[in-house]
């Protein structure tokens, strides 16, 4: 077999194990719900909070003692008949906002969600007048040689040539 | 020009510096309460077995500064962290509640406070761990100091250190008893 079949192959090997494969999660069988409408809504929801004890994982990807009881609580509180929101913000108020894993736009955020907007504005406002800069010096330069300089480089080519034909 | 746009990186590099060293030593996993100035939350537990009083919001609203203390007995920095509170609770002359979170077997919390001593007031018996989320409790050991009327003025996480005893809770307590 040639090389670029190997390559291929060892590719296709790596790439459709990672494709088939779903995320793992954490939700143990004897948490779910039977009613698979609240399940679904408690799994979204799940997806949305973060675990306070691993911090990078929602608790819906999380072991942690608390995030069972956290995905629990979410349970009984969709049972309870809770909207979405009602079951966030029964989260958030004893967690605060630091359990969204999406932060909320508020004055407190302001300065989170702008800095990547402000930075590109910037970053473009650098590249913008570099090139104007770049043109600026392309136009200063004189077309033609003056005549002095033209003298100066016809004498240079001339004993060039005489040197040359020694 | 030409200075002033030289200057940028400097100035970036300076600003970045100073962020970080600002940062240095906050410890990221320590997340602060929303419940600092805020009502404690409604609660009834029930007492240790063979103990005759478990512990409620009504414990916390008696007109005086006390300390809620929660722990468990397979809490490793609870254990490391119990001198302090027993010390806690004979220095700071206030009520210390124990709220006992999360135990596998009852008997746990019993034998862990008669083999380490008890410094609480009395101890309120979380099984479940719902009383903990209602105080947003994410890892014990949690230091919780309320005010007479049961607000939630501070709350320290992780073990309480001699330091953090000496230099933290006995003077915000101190402040308020005014």
């Amino acid at each position: 077999m040639n090389r670029p079949f190997l390559i291929l192959l060892g590719v296709i090997g790596l790439v459709v194990p990672l494709l088939l494969s779903s995320p793992a999660h954490a939700v143990n069988p004897d948490e779910m719900l039977s009613n698979t409408v609240l399940e679904e809504r408690a799994r979204d929801i799940s997806q949305e909070l973060r675990c306070l004890v691993c911090q990078n994982q929602s608790i819906d990807d999380s072991d942690a003692e608390l995030a069972r009881d956290l995905r629990v609580l979410v349970r009984e509180r969709l049972v309870a008949g809770d909207t979405d929101q009602q079951v966030i913000d029964y989260i958030v108020a004893r967690y605060g906002d630091y359990v969204l894993l999406n932060p909320p736009l508020k004055p407190e955020t302001y300065v989170l969600w702008a800095s990547p907007v402000v930075l590109a504005i910037l970053a473009l406002i650098a590249v913008a007048a570099f090139y104007r800069r770049k043109q600026r010096e392309a136009g200063a330069k004189p077309d033609k040689l003056s005549k002095d300089e033209q003298t100066r480089l016809n004498e240079i080519l001339e004993t060039a040539q005489k040197d040359g034909s020694k | 020009m030409r200075f002033s746009l030289a200057v940028i990186p400097l100035v970036l590099f300076a600003a970045l510096a100073g962020i970080f060293l600002i940062n240095i030593d906050k410890d990221s996993s320590v997340v602060p309460s929303v419940l600092i100035d805020k009502p404690a939350p409604d609660f009834s537990l029930p007492p240790l077995p063979g103990a005759d009083k478990g512990l409620s919001r009504a414990d916390l609203t008696k007109g005086k500064v006390s300390v809620l203390n929660v722990f468990a007995s397979w809490c490793i920095p609870c254990r490391a962290e119990h001198p302090m509170i027993q010390r806690l609770s004979s220095e700071a002359d206030v009520p210390v509640f124990g709220l006992n979170y999360k135990e596998k077997d009852p008997q746990d919390g019993v034998k862990w406070l008669e083999e380490l001593g008890n410094p609480y007031q009395a101890v309120g018996m979380d099984l479940s761990g719902r009383t903990g989320i209602d105080f947003g409790v994410y890892g014990v050991p949690e230091t919780f100091i309320i005010d007479g009327q049961g607000q939630i003025k501070y709350k320290h996480i992780g073990p309480v250190t001699s330091e953090v005893l000496e230099k933290v809770l006995l003077p915000k307590i101190a402040e308020l008893k005014g």
